[in-house]
């Protein structure tokens, strides 16, 4: 039988079974849908038990990305990074959304392919871009980035525009590639921002 | 200039100013440097010297980037033995351009451009999908013109989507001419794209509530009798394929997915409708008006490359209905939303009046222009003719969005590939991969 339910009534019942370990979280703005917080210990928990209840039975794990809180906290965060779920349910034909926050000295969430299948490329992404470690998923190599790319591209402290293509790849370079300020140039004479073209292809 | 730079830069100047990114690589690895992943290899790369009984070896083939049937840069790695596949890999990234990094560096606005980029044998679709995403973030109301617009475009927009992906799927198992069929007739649906947003390909149509121009006088009369060539063709295409003994022994019985598989491994769209899962964002949950419409879902049983290929002509059917609904109920009125915050003024209006000035400038330069609230953040699902496109947007409350995450359909179907063809013949992989219609636009952003 089909009965969809809100966001609050799902944190609600997340809420009832978990207690303690799952956060209802409302973000601003006028019909703003609430979603759930809930640390990573319990994460495959609040997973099975979305997915397994009746009542929820969300078959669909559309999504899952991570979100790099470095210049933009969220004190409901609290953290540097959070892995972001998006669930939809065929049955009930609703949409639910699930964060975990993860440390940045320890990044490593555990992995939803036990559960959901699509859960392994979404997750290889997100390591990719973030280079958050997704315990238990068992491919995660590279997937749009080149296998011996350095970095993790979609990290804040990333620069939208470095040196050019090869200094990405340092082990192609005899010797390594120079720190500009090693090399002596100070803060206040950097050039300008991104889109000069400065620094492209030297 | 400097005070430019100050603002745009914002998010490099908290950090020391190395904008040359390499020191930022070495930080980003700092807790360890020789971190590159799980699995660094592809699983094989070396001839595997095993004989079979027929003192055979197995070997390993490269299917991609660059062969005419991968339809985009993938590359699958086959291990084969004589013809059969013993085992599969796939490799992507070959177009990755940095779309969602991009996004975190250009104001609403601007991005739709990128989105053109991403599916792009339906650049409309991604318009659509984007605009709704950042209507949400805003709480913007979309005029009903402007969303009639959407919609008549959007179905044009799958339906060159639909049989160009049939046109090639017969292509590849040697139905030649239905590629060309199909060519013909999506020039035809460029035409009319052209004729509405000056461009062909990448349309680049939406704005942030509403659309970029009106529809031009004649669009009615071009629509409907696109509409009866389209009726004519898909009869065509039909009676070429369905029931022709090549074809069929092809295309029947290869790739199957069944429908729980579908569903666990996020496949949605035709691909999933065409194993017997009757999911569509358009009636699950509707949006841009699609409400008021009366259409299908068609489903198939059978979930094989024959089950997708007949499951693309009956959307297409049912993408024509909804064009002659919505052509029929077409309003007058304007295009773009009213609220000057978010839409820029006539040119003429800039040009003429201080408030007008105000609001265009206001708009354009930096640290201005569309400024949602801080912390707000929604996931937007519309249905793109390949399944489920989702923008996942957070906003920081600054002029560019703090986080945009494309779902794209095309990744959730190419990761189940390997495990549709292992077992199977090279000339079956094919005839998998034509019907998955795999964009790689879209799978490598």
């Amino acid at each position: 039988m089909r009965t969809t339910l809100t966001p609050e009534q799902i944190t609600e019942r997340l809420a009832k079974r978990f207690a303690e370990g799952v956060a209802a979280h409302l973000p601003p703005g006028e019909g703003s849908s609430q979603l759930a917080i809930v640390g990573r210990d319990l994460l495959l928990d609040v997973l099975s038990f979305l997915k397994s209840n009746p009542e929820l039975s969300f078959d669909f794990l559309m999504d899952v990305t991570a979100i790099d809180h470095l210049h933009f906290e969220d004190p409901a965060i609290g953290e540097r990074f959070v892995t972001v779920y998006q669930l939809y349910s065929t049955t009930h034909n609703h949409r639910f959304t699930l964060k975990t926050p993860v440390p940045e000295d320890d990044a490593q969430v555990p992995s939803a392919v036990e559960l959901w299948g699509s859960a392994l490329w979404a997750e290889r992404e997100a390591h990719d871009m973030y280079g958050i470690r997704f315990e238990g998923n068992p491919d995660l190599r590279r997937l749009l980035m080149p296998e011996d790319f350095p970095g993790f591209p979609l990290r804040k402290d990333y620069p939208l525009r470095g040196r050019g293509e090869r200094d990405a790849f340092p082990q192609y370079l005899d010797s390594g590639p120079v720190s500009r300020q090693a090399a002596g140039a100070s803060a206040e004479d950097a050039p300008e921002g991104p889109g000069n073209g400065e620094g492209d292809g030297e | 200039m400097n005070k430019e730079r100050e603002i745009t830069d914002k998010p490099v100047e908290q950090d020391p100013p190395d904008h040359l990114g390499a020191d930022l690589l070495r930080k980003g690895l700092a807790e360890d440097p020789d971190y590159r992943g799980e699995h660094p290899e592809p699983r094989f790369f070396i001839t595997d010297e095993t004989e079979d009984d027929f003192g055979g070896r197995m070997m390993t083939l490269n299917l991609g980037p660059q062969h005419p049937a991968t339809h985009g840069t993938l590359r699958v790695i086959l291990k084969v033995r004589g013809e059969k596949i013993i085992a599969a890999d796939t490799e992507i990234g070959f177009l990755h351009t940095g779309f969602e990094k991009l996004a975190e560096h250009m104001s609403y606005q601007q991005w739709v451009t990128v989105t053109d980029r991403m599916n792009y044998m339906s650049a409309m679709n991604n318009n659509v999908g984007y605009a709704i995403a950042c209507e949400q973030l805003l709480g913007v109301e979309v005029p009903r013109r402007a969303q009639v617009i959407r919609v008549i475009l959007s179905e044009f927009s799958r339906l060159a989507d639909h049989i160009v992906c049939n046109g090639l799927a017969g292509m590849d198992v040697g139905a030649f001419s239905l590629m060309l069929w199909a060519f013909e007739r999506r020039e035809k649906v460029y035409d009319l794209m052209e004729a509405v947003t000056g461009t062909r390909l990448t349309t680049s149509y939406t704005r942030i509530g509403g659309v970029f121009r009106d529809l031009p006088e004649d669009f009615e009369e071009m629509a409907k009798s696109l509409v009866e060539e389209f009726r004519r063709f898909l009869e065509e295409m039909r009676s070429m394929t369905l029931g022709n003994r090549i074809f069929e022994d092809r295309m029947r019985g290869v790739g199957v997915i069944r429908g729980e598989d579908a569903v666990n491994w996020g496949i949605t769209g035709p691909i999933l409708r065409a194993s017997g899962v009757a999911y569509d964002v358009r009636k699950a949950m509707p949006y841009s008006g699609y409400e008021r419409y009366d259409f299908e879902i068609p489903t198939q049983e059978d979930g094989d490359s024959y089950a997708r290929f007949v499951q693309r002509l009956a959307e297409c059917e049912q993408s024509l209905d909804i064009i002659c609904q919505a052509l029929d109920d077409l309003p007058d009125g304007p295009i773009l939303s009213e609220d000057k915050k978010i839409s820029l003024p006539e040119k003429d209006e800039v040009h003429q009046n201080i408030e007008s000035l105000i609001h265009h400038f206001k708009q354009i330069m930096f640290g201005h222009g569309i400024l949602p609230e801080r912390g707000r953040e929604v996931y937007s699902a519309t249905e793109s003719p390949n399944g489920e496109l989702g923008y996942y947007m957070v906003s920081d409350g600054e002029m560019n969005s703090y986080k945009t995450r494309v779902r794209p359909p095309s990744i959730f179907h190419f990761a189940v590939l390997p495990q549709l063809i292992e077992g199977s013949m090279i000339s079956d992989a094919i005839a998998v991969l034509g019907t998955l219609n795999v964009i790689a636009g879209e799978l490598d952003r």
